[in-house]
Parts: structure tokens; C-alpha cells; sequence
């Protein structure tokens, strides 16, 4: 994530014709996205509709039908994608021993934590840790850390060495409302910033409205694409938001 | 007598050697082992031990670490396996395997009533342990180092979050696998020694001592192994001056590094 490039809206990624089944059920089924770089795109859709299954398969997390193409627009040349992700939470309990230095530097050097800090390793983490704002917490416990503190390390730590793609899980639970805000405005600027796409699973649907580029509604397939506003006012987003089984918490009452 | 009268035998040098070797070895490892949640799983291993001996016994073996041994890196890996795929919560699944594998393992040397030939494995003995055995435990010691060396920024990676791990190419199962058969490895070395009722207790105590006081890995593993020479070390020599088994007496000291930390850690931690 060393250099900051204006995104040049050449690189695409395809998905194509994903398809997910879990012992005999059906999880997802013939998805395929287009996923422009520069982009953030927002999965909605209601609880069980598939949408973790879907980051986790094109992380490959869980094996999958179909395919993820990664290509550069302008020579047609196909690159070896690389993935960011944010995870929902960290197998962390309280008094666990492990500093943010540690968690980044175990995923992303090979010095051995347990023996010294590596000076390398950590002039980098902090480089990446200060965009955002976050290098105070460098020698910080991963247990103590709030809500928002969390979020914002592992997004650095997601973003460390510079992915194409930035895969984001449910990632605004036991976060205050400020925090929120906040953390909405930084993905938005690192799309705006990096040479870098977003696939974010949302359940807010007033920040899907104000931040994303592209919604997804999602239904075991994709229900319904498209820009804010062309999904919003759809027929399928009405059933699927309205009918009340599954209407996020904070979608209640306000509607679109 | 000088304070070093205690070694005047080859026997108090010997288990002195060991203890030196062993304690470090447990201190590092039980780092890995309370982070991953897995004291559970090192007990069944301990206990397993049995069975691998009654193994070794009905295929009429000389030595029955080789069984053991062989029995319990199955036993690991089986656990493994096993845990990942069913849906019911790990300490079910290993207590089940652990109680089925004593009880087979008890029917087997219990029978004819011979079960008293093998009771010294339960508590241990460090004073009879013989120069080559030591050798053994040099051996597991450089595995050990050498793994953590390498693989240790993996094995926490792969704790703290699977599917990020493997987003980073982390070959997940490969460490995870690896990791249960070196514990399932040092657990039989120094079975014998130690003996199965508190093999986990020196495997833990340290571990869990340092967690009350430190703040990441550096600490986490320095103070650990320092906690776990420490009673190791003073367990033997005072084992040695009130006449009790040595095992026994490195875990009670143990016990109070434990309370200690627990106590200071919530005087300045909390």
C-alpha cells in the first residue's frame, strides 16, 4: 500500500457463474458480478440469503463452482488477484497475550514474533497502521482494543500489501454510531484513493444509499443489480425488505 | 556440603539435565496451547499414552515408547480430524476419544492383574531417566525450536483467524496438523518422566501464569519459560532435600508462580 494511485477504472474483475453447495443444500447458485476497480459495491439481502458464504467463496475459503477472473482492460492480460479481507471477529479472549504488532507482523513477516520486533516489519505496519490513524496502537493488546479500534487494524492490515480487491464482512457490528460514520468515510476514501475495489456485506441500507456504487441484492443469486438507485426502487427489493421477515434492524421504519 | 551437594549423584545430574531440557521445552509449547484453547486436548493426549502402551504390550514389543509414540501422533491427528468435521463442540468429541482410549488402554494392561507393572507411568519418575533418553529429548527440543522458528508467526495467524489465514495462503490444516503431532510427540518423550496425571499441569501452569502478566508474544514466551525452569529446576532440588516424588513438587510450585501472577496481574492489569 505504498503508493497512492488514482484508480484507473481499467482493471475489471469477472465472476462468473459462482456456485456454492454445502452438504446437500444449495447455497448459492449461478452468481456472476462484475466488479469494477475504483468501485464499492454493497451486498444486502436478508439473513441466510448467502451473503458471508459468498466472501468466503471467492476467497476460496469454501470450495466453489464457476469461476473468478481477474483482468487488466487494457492488454487483456490475466493477473493473479489479490485479495484483502477483513474478518468479522478474531478468536481473541480477554488477557490473550497478543499485541497488534504481533497479529500483523504473524500474517505478514517472517520474523518470528516470539524472539524480537523485527524493525522492518514494524516501520511497515506502522506506515499502514497511520493511514488509518491507528499507529498508536501499534504495541496495544488485540483484546483491549474497542469496536472501532479493531476495525480500523484490521483494515490496515487488509490493505498491507496492496490488493486489488477488499473483502469486508459484516464489518460495522459493535460499532457506536460515530464509529460508523467513520469507518464508512475511510473505505470510501481508500476506493477513492487506492487502485482498489470493495465488496462490502451491508446490513445498513442509509449507508448503502449515501456510499455505494453499486448494490447487490442477493438471494441465494443475485436478485437484482445495479446502482442505488435502479435496485432501491425494484419490485425484488421491496420483497424482499418490506414483507418484514429478515428487514435489517436499522432499515425498520424508514424504508426506501 | 557445598549448595551443589544435591548433584553429587549421576542420578540427580541426569534428571537435573533433563529438567533443563524438558521445562524450557513445555514452557515454549504451552504458550501455543492455552492460545489455541487446546489444554483439553494435550490431557487426552497425555492419557492416550496408555493405550498406546497396551498396543505395544499385545503386539508383544520390547519398547513401548515406539507404540506410544506411533499411537498417540494417530491419536492427535484423528482428534484433528475429527473436531473440524462434527458439529458438536471439541471438548465433547476429545472426551469422548479420551475416555474410550483409557479404558481400552486399562482393560489391556489390567489384565491377568498386572496392572501395578505399569503404574509408574502415572506418576513418573525423573531420577531414573538414562543418558540416551536424554538424547531424545535434545532431539524433540531442536524440532521444537526449529518449528517455532519458522512456523510460529503461521500457527498464530491460523489461532486468530482461519479464513484470513488462508486468504494469505497459511497451508491452515498443514500447521494445524503439525502443531497437535509435535505436543502429541513431547507429550510421550517425557511422558515417563513426568508421568500422565500432570504432564498437562507442566504444560499449562506456566503458559497460563505468563498470560496473567504479560502483554504480547515476547513476554508471553519469556516469562513462560522462565516460570517453567524455575519450578522445574527448584521442584528437583527440593524434591531431593524433603524426600517426595519430583513431579508432584515442580507442579505445587508451579501452582503458586500461577496464583501469584493471577494475583498481581489483577492488581496492576486490571
Amino acid at each position: 500500500m505504498r503508493k497512492i494511485i488514482r484508480p484507473c477504472g481499467l482493471h475489471c474483475i469477472k465472476i462468473n457463474h459462482l456456485g456454492v453447495v454445502i452438504g446437500e443444500q444449495e447455497i448459492l447458485k449461478d452468481i456472476s458480478l462484475h466488479i469494477h476497480c475504483g468501485s464499492l459495491n454493497a451486498v444486502i439481502g436478508r439473513n441466510g440469503a448467502g451473503k458471508s458464504t459468498l466472501i468466503r467463496a471467492i476467497l476460496g475459503d469454501v470450495p466453489h463452482t464457476g469461476n473468478i477472473e481477474f483482468k487488466d482492460r487494457e492488454d487483456g492480460q490475466v493477473q493473479k488477484l489479490r485479495i484483502g479481507y477483513v474478518p468479522q471477529s478474531l478468536n481473541v479472549e480477554k488477557q490473550t497475550p497478543v499485541s497488534v504488532y504481533d497479529m500483523m507482523a504473524a500474517y505478514q513477516s517472517r520474523c518470528p514474533v516470539f524472539l524480537w520486533k523485527s524493525r522492518r516489519a514494524k516501520a511497515r505496519i506502522l506506515e499502514s497502521l497511520d493511514v488509518f490513524e491507528a499507529g498508536y496502537l501499534l504495541d496495544k493488546q488485540v483484546c483491549n482494543l474497542s469496536g472501532g479500534e479493531l476495525q480500523r487494524v484490521l483494515l490496515s492490515m487488509a490493505v498491507m500489501d496492496a490488493p486489488n480487491l477488499l473483502l469486508l464482512d459484516e464489518p460495522v457490528s459493535g460499532i457506536d454510531q460515530n464509529g460508523m460514520d467513520l469507518f464508512y468515510r475511510t473505505i470510501y476514501q481508500l476506493k477513492e484513493n487506492y487502485d482498489l475495489a470493495v465488496i462490502l456485506i451491508s446490513h445498513d441500507l442509509d449507508y448503502v444509499k449515501q456510499y455505494a456504487d453499486h448494490v447487490i441484492l442477493l438471494d441465494q443469486t443475485v436478485v437484482k443489480q445495479g446502482s442505488v438507485r435502479k435496485v432501491f426502487q425494484s419490485q425484488e427489493f421491496l420483497e424482499a425488505f418490506q414483507g418484514g421477515a429478515g428487514l435489517p434492524e436499522n432499515a425498520k421504519g424508514q424504508g426506501s | 556440603m557445598g549448595i551443589f551437594s544435591w548433584l553429587e549423584y549421576d542420578f540427580m545430574k541426569y534428571a537435573f539435565l533433563a529438567v533443563l531440557i524438558i521445562t524450557p521445552l513445555f514452557g515454549i509449547m504451552g504458550t501455543m496451547i492455552v492460545n489455541r484453547k487446546m489444554a483439553f486436548f494435550s490431557d487426552a493426549l497425555g492419557h492416550s499414552a496408555l493405550t498406546g502402551i497396551a498396543i505395544g504390550v499385545v503386539f508383544g514389543m520390547e519398547d513401548t515408547s515406539l507404540s506410544m509414540c506411533v499411537f498417540a501422533i494417530a491419536f492427535a491427528l484423528l482428534l484433528n480430524q475429527i473436531s473440524s468435521k462434527v458439529a458438536s463442540s471439541t471438548d465433547t468429541v476429545i472426551s469422548v476419544f479420551s475416555s474410550c482410549s483409557i479404558a481400552l488402554g486399562l482393560a489391556i494392561l489390567s489384565k491377568g492383574g498386572n496392572f501395578s507393572k505399569y503404574s509408574s507411568i502415572l506418576v513418573g519418575d525423573i531420577l531414573s531417566i538414562t543418558p540416551s533418553e536424554i538424547l531424545s529429548l535434545v532431539f524433540v527440543f531442536c524440532i521444537t525450536l526449529l518449528f517455532w522458528v519458522i512456523g510460529l508467526n503461521k500457527l498464530l495467524a491460523v489461532s486468530l483467524n482461519q479464513t484470513l489465514a488462508r486468504s494469505r495462503h497459511i497451508p491452515v490444516s498443514f500447521i494445524e496438523n503439525f502443531f497437535a503431532v509435535l505436543t502429541a510427540l513431547i507429550v510421550m518423550v517425557s511422558i515417563k518422566w513426568v508421568g500422565i496425571l500432570i504432564i498437562n499441569a507442566l504444560l499449562i501452569l506456566p503458559a497460563a501464569s505468563s498470560r496473567n502478566i504479560a502483554c504480547n508474544m515476547r513476554e508471553y514466551h519469556f516469562f513462560s519459560v522462565v516460570f517453567s525452569v524455575f519450578s522445574g529446576v527448584m521442584g528437583l532440588i527440593v524434591s531431593y532435600y524433603v524426600n517426595v516424588a519430583t513431579g508432584p513438587t515442580i507442579v505445587i510450585i508451579a501452582s503458586i508462580i500461577y496464583f501469584t501472577t493471577y494475583l498481581w496481574g489483577r492488581k496492576y492489569n486490571l
